[in-house]
């Protein structure tokens, strides 16, 4: 845009930014037509034509907020913008019918309700478009289709000339063979079966085919003489294609969201009525569905939303009078109508424009009222309240245990939970475990198939990644493994453990089984020697045959009757499967059974 | 945090239900957020059982996404139970927020009196990026809450502006932003001072009557809450430029030893 004709005086691009800011837009970018090419093709400026560069018109890239469709489009920046600045008054939008013409009408029949049951339609009369307008009337639908209509599965817009149709319209869904018509950018006839095979190669067509290419029968829309106008979602008919000097503009959206179909509508007529001859006009269209039921669209009637100002001040901090609160937000296009006991320090009755369908309660009238009056202009208070911090126990812990393995000589790394299939179980001989892992759907980096079940592999590909460091290598990792847990109320559940890894040009066995000894030391468990396990309270070990780790050099750990861990020497072949040429011993227990406190009562739920 | 009054929330729980991630958030079960492309489905366990979740609480959720209620209008849209049990890989740690929200609200059912409360919670999250120099599938976010009788944004401004300069950073500024879940939001800017720009650093907002009200939580409380990811405040103050460097096995081990101690805050 251009800050001099949208916005009355030129801007520097710092000081757009503040005025973007504070309204809440932020604006990513400044850039040209041609910086934009070369950002594409990775050039510098030096390597492009850079002829005319000066003339070139400035773009500016202006991120918004998701909810704000009305400013998906240079007219309702720019619009929104002057409002805020009190340089233009939020326009009111009026349905009417100019002398001389006919509301049209659309019929919907009951065979759409299969595949895309609404439509809701309007027209706008004497507009007169530029090549600017033009390209941004075609932009705002585009990303409408994009964000608010979810790639056009939720709402489809299409946009005619009504001066090439003749009402009254009807909306069907017929057999795909019986809808025959010259489509947008084509020169001859298509049926829609065919027509899908055809679009499967066309780069911006294929994605849309899947919302109706398996349905029985497909959206239609038919004028009078049975002229297509368009086959939803998929494309417009090329007979009532608009163009540079198109007068008079019928709008159709078709919808499985029939909430969403309206904001659509209205974002497009709010948008874009400004370039009717009379600015703001929008002509009716009447709706008739299968029942018989009529409705005029668009529906442009103010939502109205009572609030009291003493609960606007109350929710954002600062006191402000009725009638500055009426101003401020009147600088958001919101209209306010203060109710008559303004002695009670009353309510106002606010009228919301069909511009801001994301009002949706009071608070996001508050929103407004902070935004107009400056997020940063609100003088700051601290909730004072007494409440008292804590630690969860867990990570109170998890902490005290960190530090100790520190303290031993033990280097602390964190690793992703996500990982690959062969890494969680191949690579470490735990195949027959597959199972137990919690699997992920379609996930962009094929390596994160699955959630750990273990913190061993993560260890050892950071060891395998780290092949320069001098040996010994002594790491350990205090985090949590996912594991399957019917009995959980996701199915799921997370698992605290404790890792540690030595690896050296000796096993380390004896190191990595005095890590044991010393962490249950500090965690004030005495240790039973032999399998007899009578001490209810102590820990011990006993030989086992995990494949992991290496015959007769490994052993599971054991508290309170039940395996919490295992150590050993790991196994060549795993740290074959890795790329680990020095030999390793790990250990690996689950700290989770020594959350208790100092009278030994759990604390964990 | 803990200084500051803060009780840690148990955020002992990656996999999670749609439900608790976003319905129980107003997240509408359209939002792209919810998409494959950005959040991870988990296909087993693949979802959470509706009996699993509170039955009348459920059901108010699901009538303040589809009719609004509590003031206000609603999405309008059809809500669907399916859509809620969904399991995924939490995307925010206000999964988290939302459980320990409605727990204090059941014990001001039980009470008769609410007890106001600080919460925070330091834990990973998971989205489905493509892994790049600033994008891992995995990050930490940190996040703080106060429920209270009557807070303000004024509140939420003084909380925020205590907690960064805890965290050695004294110059901030707030600009409007939107989240499903908060209204007013607010996004948190810092002035780096070798770099002399404003960087965003978190993201913060009072919690949306159609959150706190089916919950159960009292007229008058509000829930103002702030976030903000560690890596990436992380790299700015570190002048590291790849998020390998910092998270998961690639890191280097010899600049983890060689790293001073930390002495923000100090």
């Amino acid at each position: 845009l251009s800050t001099s004709k949208e916005l009355g005086k030129v801007y520097t691009d710092e000081e757009f930014e503040d005025v973007c800011f504070d309204f809440g837009i932020e604006l990513d970018d400044v850039t040209t037509e041609k910086q934009m090419e070369r950002n594409e093709l990775g050039l510098s400026k030096s390597d492009m034509d850079v002829d005319n560069e000066e003339e070139e018109e400035i773009i500016y890239k202006i991120d918004i907020p998701a909810n704000r469709y009305d400013l998906l489009c240079l007219e309702g920046i720019s619009r929104a913008l002057r409002i805020f600045q009190g340089k233009q008054e939020t326009p009111t939008f009026v349905k009417e019918v100019v002398a001389g013409n006919e509301v049209q009408t659309m019929h919907i029949k009951p065979e759409t309700a299969l595949i895309r049951p609404h439509v809701v339609c309007a027209t706008l009369r004497n507009v007169t478009f530029t090549a600017e307008s033009y390209k941004s009337f075609i932009d705002l639908q585009d990303k409408l289709h994009q964000n608010l209509c979810r790639q056009r599965t939720l709402v489809a817009i299409g946009t005619h000339d009504l001066d090439t149709l003749k009402g009254p319209f009807r909306y069907e869904a017929l057999p795909p063979e019986k809808i025959v018509f010259t489509p947008l950018k084509q020169t001859k006839d298509f049926n829609a079966k065919d027509l899908m095979e055809f679009y499967k190669t066309d780069q911006k067509l294929k994605q849309y085919l899947h919302i109706i290419e398996d349905s029985p029968v497909f959206p239609v829309i038919y004028d009078s003489n049975d002229t297509v106008l368009s086959l939803p979602p998929i494309i417009n008919g090329a007979h009532s294609a608009i163009t540079l000097d198109t007068k008079n503009v019928f709008i159709e959206c078709t919808a499985t969201d029939h909430t969403k179909a309206n904001v659509v509508l209205n974002t497009v007529v709010t948008m874009f009525s400004q370039y009717c001859a009379k600015p703001f006009t929008v002509e009716p269209v009447n709706v008739v569905d299968q029942f018989g039921a009529e409705r005029m669209y668009p529906n442009l009637d103010l939502v109205e939303f009572e609030v009291k100002q003493k609960d606007i001040c109350k929710a954002i901090g600062v006191e402000l009078s009725s009638e500055h609160i009426s101003d401020l937000l009147r600088k958001m296009q919101l209209l306010v109508e203060p109710k008559e006991e303004e002695t009670t320090g009353g309510s106002l009755i606010v009228k919301v424009p069909p511009t801001r369908s994301d009002i949706l309660h009071a608070c996001d009238i508050y929103e407004d009222v902070a935004i107009a009056w400056g997020y940063n202009n609100i003088v700051k208070q601290v909730p004072k309240t007494m409440t008292y911090g804590k630690e969860f126990p867990l990570n109170q812990l998890s902490d005290l245990l960190r530090a100790e393995m520190a303290m031993v000589g033990f280097t602390e790394i964190l690793t992703w939970a996500l990982c690959s299939l062969k890494e969680n179980f191949e690579y470490v001989r735990r195949e027959h475990l597959a199972e137990t892992a919690v699997t992920i759907g379609n996930p962009k980096t094929l390596d994160f198939e699955v959630c750990r079940t273990s913190l061993l592999p993560c260890a050892l590909k950071t060891l395998a990644a780290n092949k320069d460091a001098p040996v010994p290598i002594k790491l350990f990792e205090l985090s949590d493994v996912i594991l399957i847990s019917e009995e959980h109320e996701t199915g799921a559940k997370n698992e605290r453990r404790l890792l540690a890894l030595f690896s050296g040009k000796e096993s380390g066995f004896e190191v990595i089984h005095g890590v044991l000894n010393r962490i249950m030391q500090v965690l004030g468990v005495p240790v039973e020697l032999g399998d007899k396990m009578t001490n209810p309270e102590a820990y011990s070990w006993k030989e086992s045959q995990d494949k992991t780790f290496f015959p007769d050099r490994q052993a599971t750990v054991m508290y309170k009757k039940k395996e919490i861990g295992i150590f050993g020497v790991v196994h060549p072949e795993v740290l074959k499967a890795f790329d680990i040429v020095y030999p390793c011993s790990a250990l690996e227990i689950n700290i989770e059974p020594f959350c208790f406190d100092q009278h030994g009562n759990e604390i964990l739920e | 945090f803990v200084r500051m009054r803060f009780e840690e929330m148990p955020t002992n729980r990656f996999v999670e239900s749609s439900f608790w991630n976003f319905d129980a958030l107003f997240q509408p079960q359209q939002h792209p957020a919810r998409d494959a492309h950005d959040t991870f489905f988990v296909t087993r366990p693949e979802k959470t059982s509706g009996e699993r979740f509170p039955a009348d609480y459920l059901e108010r959720v699901g009538a303040v996404h589809e009719d609004g209620g509590y003031g206000s209008i609603g999405y309008r849209y059809n809500w669907k139970l399916s859509e809620a049990e969904k399991n995924i890989l939490r995307t925010h740690t206000t999964a988290v927020s939302s459980r320990m929200l409605y727990k204090l609200a059941k014990k001001f059912e039980k009470e008769g009196k609410f007890t106001p409360m600080r919460y925070f919670s330091i834990d990973r999250v998971f989205r489905n990026e493509s892994v790049d120099k600033t994008h891992l599938a995995e990050f930490h976010q940190c996040e703080g809450l106060v429920a209270d009788y009557n807070l303000s944004l004024a509140h939420l401004i003084g909380t925020v502006e205590q907690f960064f300069r805890n965290i050695g950073m004294t110059d901030i500024k707030f600009k409007p932003a939107y989240n499903p879940y908060t209204e007013p939001s607010m996004e948190i800017f810092a002035l780096h001072p070798g770099l002399g720009k404003w960087l965003e650093i978190g993201n913060s907002g009072i919690f949306r009557p159609e959150m706190l009200r089916p919950m159960g939580l009292p007229e008058g409380v509000s829930v103002i809450a702030w976030g903000l990811s560690l890596e990436r405040p992380t790299m700015i103050l570190y002048g590291v430029d790849n998020i390998r460097d910092l998270f998961g096995h690639k890191v280097d081990l010899d600049m983890m030893k060689t790293n001073p101690i930390c002495r923000i805050g100090l």
